[in-house]
Parts: structure tokens; sequence; C-alpha cells
């Protein structure tokens, strides 16, 4: 069986500007992938070469096998896209409905809006509903058709962290119905908490793809947080540290040898109050992976 | 799909009362100010009212206000939401979409109609025969085609915010110009001059001829210019649609 969603050696500029450069990806039926990276890392194109909303410069984008604009494959992918509009003077119900038409097998009108939380505003106009509630209705349109598939780009952008939490809740829901997501995200706590694989990207490149676990044990090491008023980063030029952020005298960094660095700082007579030692997390290692 | 697709483009439209309301009650408004003070009046030299030839005139301009409208506001909005973006990515094939919309336009001008010709009938005390009735009414919706297409070209020309301006700024001097609100022989003489080469003018005179008052040339002149606004505008179009398409979508 062809994989789910599939970019071969896949290349895309805009002018000059480019923005993948020979990305090969693989999702397999059944699979929830998690795409990560810093804004105008390539995830967003990813997605629209995936959907055939964009073309490749070069290589190949495939949906099940086929060519990603047939309406075949189209019909088994429900997708939320970022910033993308909907019609403002059609109800919840009247919209949900349309999109249902669309799709072979959909899901009850009812099932649909329950599974994005919108019960209550079932007959509401679209252009009444708050930021947060159209980002579910968008859930609801990808899901509504029963897709095999579904693609989400930056799904919780712009929700709090109680939305944030219960939409990430619906699309795990959705996932353990046996369904293939493929989701892009600033936010790293939603690609350990969903995904099987995560798959980082930076500047139109892939640099990891592995599940969540592996990629962390990748940043061996401790994070360190303190706070060094007369420090600067020239200071810890020649030690074994990496991903240094300072910021208000504040520092944090990644090391494989606290204990070195620490009476390294002590011996230079450093003055450290507030000092954390921690184990690094995805966050620490998509930051010690995407620093350049 | 289709009936679907339908439904919701009319309620689009029909919820948005600047558009609904506009086309629905404005060319009531101009036959009440205009038509019925002199409604029974004949034209120098023919049978024909001027109640009747103010009907075909404002049948007119409503479907054609209708069609420039309907395409050319919806599709500058949906490119100003990306809502176009959205229904790419969903399987519903392109032609449904174009077709749901012709549809919803139709149904609008047909409505346009039928709430005019009772006011004519009644207000103005405009008298036809059924097979004038008829030929006004299919005249003009199908000389509105080439309307079709320059809505769609505005939309994809204009921006969001403009298309409205953008429309009224040539859809009201033009019907000036075309003798919808006066007959063209009282206009300045360098628009007279300019007047047969409008569109509208061209539909115009299907619509006046219909009812069975004097035109300048006869009805087949007046249909092939309308078909050649029809394939110019449909050319517009396609490029405007062609350009959208290599910027956004490849």
């Amino acid at each position: 069986m062809p994989p789910a969603a599939e970019l071969i050696d896949a290349t895309k500029k805009y002018g000059e500007v480019q923005a993948l450069k020979s990305v090969t990806i693989r999702v397999e039926l059944g699979e929830v992938v998690a795409m990560l990276g810093p804004n105008g890392a390539g995830k967003t194109t990813s997605i629209s070469l995936l959907l055939g909303l964009r073309k490749p410069t070069s290589g190949k984008a495939l949906l099940f096998g086929l060519e990603p604009t047939n309406l075949l494959a189209r019909s088994r992918v429900g997708v939320m896209l970022q910033e993308s509009g909907v019609p403002q003077m059609l109800k919840v119900r009247e919209i949900v409905d349309l999109f249902r038409s669309y799709y072979p097998k959909p899901l009850p009108r009812d099932r649909a809006i329950a599974m994005a939380g919108l019960e209550e505003k079932t007959n509401a106009l679209v252009k009444e509903l708050s930021g947060g509630q159209r980002q579910r209705l968008y859930f609801a349109l990808a899901v509504c058709g029963n897709p095999d598939v579904l693609f989400l780009d930056e799904p919780t952008v712009g929700m709090d962290v109680e939305g944030r939490r219960s939409f990430i809740e619906r699309i795990a829901e959705f996932a353990h119905m046996g369904r293939t997501v493929v989701l892009t995200t600033h936010y790293l706590e939603e690609a350990d908490q969903l995904a099987q694989r995560v798959i980082v990207v930076d500047r139109g490149v892939v640099i990891a793809d592995a599940p969540p676990a592996e990629i962390k044990s990748r940043v061996a090491g401790k994070r360190m947080r303190f706070v060094a008023p007369a420090l600067g980063e020239k200071d810890l030029e020649d030690l074994p540290v990496s991903a240094v952020t300072i910021k208000d005298h504040s520092v944090q960094l990644l090391t494989n040898q606290p204990e070195f660095v620490l009476r390294q700082l002590f011996q230079r007579n450093v003055e450290i109050s507030d000092l954390e030692v921690s184990g690094a997390d995805l966050e620490d290692a998509f930051i010690a992976m995407t620093s350049h | 799909m289709l009936i679907r697709q339908t439904q919701a483009e009319f309620l689009k439209l029909w919820r948005v009362p600047a558009f609904s309301a506009t086309s629905l009650l404005l060319p009531l408004v101009f036959y009440a100010f205009i038509g019925i003070g002199q409604a029974s009046q004949r034209l120098q030299g023919t049978h024909v009212t001027f109640g009747a030839y103010f009907l075909a005139s404002m049948a007119v301009y409503s479907v054609a206000n209708v069609m420039i409208f309907s395409f050319g506001i919806s599709v500058a909005n949906e490119r100003g939401m990306k809502t176009d973006v959205l229904m790419r990515a969903t399987p519903l094939p392109p032609l449904v979409y174009l077709l749901s919309r012709c549809v919803t336009a139709i149904v609008f001008a047909a409505l346009t109609l039928v709430v005019l010709f009772p006011f004519a009938y009644i207000a103005g005390g405009v008298r036809l025969d059924a097979l004038e009735w008829f030929t006004l009414a299919y005249r003009v919706l199908l000389g509105s085609i080439p309307f079709i297409a320059l809505g769609f070209a505005i939309g994809y020309l204009a921006g969001p915010n403009s298309a409205i301006a953008v429309i009224n700024l040539i859809y009201l001097p033009t019907a000036f110009a075309s003798g919808l609100f006066f007959p063209k022989q009282l206009l300045p003489q360098i628009i007279q001059n300019i007047s047969p080469y409008l569109p509208l003018y061209r539909f115009g005179q299907l619509g006046w001829d219909a009812i069975g008052a004097p035109t300048s040339e006869n009805v087949t002149t007046d249909w092939l210019y309308l078909a050649g606004y029809g394939v110019a505008f449909f050319a517009i179009a396609v490029w405007a649609y062609r350009r959208e398409e290599s910027r956004k979508f490849s």
C-alpha cells in the first residue's frame, strides 16, 4: 500500500528564496507525525506541497500514491490551514453540512460538531465566533469528511494554555480512531504529547526524523540556568557549553559537564545565584539542534 | 454537492443586506422616482408608454447589477479572506463551485425581476402582452452572461476592499451613459457618441426592443455586440484567474 503522504526529494523555491531543499518525508497510514521548526523553516510549504496547494520546483509530492490535486486523494484528506477564512455569513451547522457534502462518507453533522466542542454554537453565524471557537470550527470542518489523514498547520496558534490543552486532546481522540495525523507546530510539548514521530525542519532541510524520546536523548546532558549579573557570552566561549542565551543577566545553557562548567565559573570569581540544573527536554533538544 | 453549494452561496449573498437589499429594492426606488411620474406618457410617435420603457431599463440595470456585484464581491472577498485556499484543499470540484455561483446569480437576477415586474404592473400601470413579458425576462437573463465574466474579472483584479468601489465607479456611470436612467437623447452629445459602444447600451437595446420601443439597430446587431463583449470579458477573467493562480498556487 502506498504511504499516506510522501515528499520525494522535494525542492521549493519562491523566486530567489529556497523554502525547501531536497526534502524526503514519508508518512504511513495510522501514524501521528509532528513537524517542528522555527518560523520560515518550511513547515507550511511542506504541507502546501502535500495538499497540492503549491507545486514543487523539483521532486515529487504524493497523497496515497496519487497527485495531491487528484480529487480521489483529496476526498480522503481533511485540512486545517493557517489563517484561512470561511464564509462569515453562514451558520456553523450550515457550513459543516456544506463541507460534509464534499466527501463520500462524512461523519454525522452533530458528531463532527461535538468532536470540535462547538455544540453550543451550532446555530451561530461564523462571524459571531471568537478566535478560539473559530479554530475549533476549522477543526470540525477538517474532520467532518471522516478523512483518513488529517493535516493540521499550526492548529493551536493564538490559543491560551487551557484552549491548547483541550484542543490537543481532541486531536488525540481523532488519532485514536486509527487515523493519520500530520501537524506542524511551534510548541514542543504538543509534539511530545501527540506524535509518535517528530520531524524537525530548519531552513528548508530535515535535520531530524525520529521518535520524541530519541530526539530528546540526542542532547545528552543538562540544562543549566542561573543569574549572573557580570557575565557576558564572551566569558563562556572557551567552556564546553551550547545554546547559550543571556537575557536580563539570567543565563541558560546546555552542557554535558555541568560540574566542570561550575568549577570554572567559580574559579573566575563569577557571582552566581538561583542556580538550577535539570535534564534536557525536547525544547532544549530543539534549541540545540536549530541554534546556528 | 451542487445543491448544497448553491444553497450556501445563496445564503451567503442573501445575508449581506448591502447586496440583497440594494439589488432587490434599489431598482424599485429608481422606478418609483423616475418611472411612475410619467408612466402613462407615450414615447414620441409610438404606442409604448414611458412606464414600459423604463421597466425595461430597470430590468436591464438590476440584472446586470446582480451579475457584476455577486461575482465581483464574492470572488474579491474570498481572496481577501483566503477562503479560496481552504476550498482548494477540499475535494470540491472547481466546476461545481463555479456552477453553483452561476445558478445563485441567475436565481437572484430572476428574483429582482419577480419583484420589479409586479411593481411596474401595479404602480406604473404597465400593460404588456404575455409574449412581451416573457421576451423581456429571457433576454435580460441571457444577455447578462457577459456581465458574469466582467464580475469575475473585477473580482480577480481588484482588492477585497476596493472591489465595491471599483464596480460602482464603472457600473453607475456607464449605466447613465447607456441611457438606462434617462433616454440617450437627453445626454450630452459627447456621451451620446460613446454610448453605442457600451455593453450596457447594447444590453438596454435588447430590453427596449422586447417591449416594442424603437431602437437604433436591429436586435441581431445588439446580440453580436454583447457576444463580442462576452468573449472579451471572459478572456480578461481567464487571464486574471491565471495570474492569480501563478502567484498563489504554484
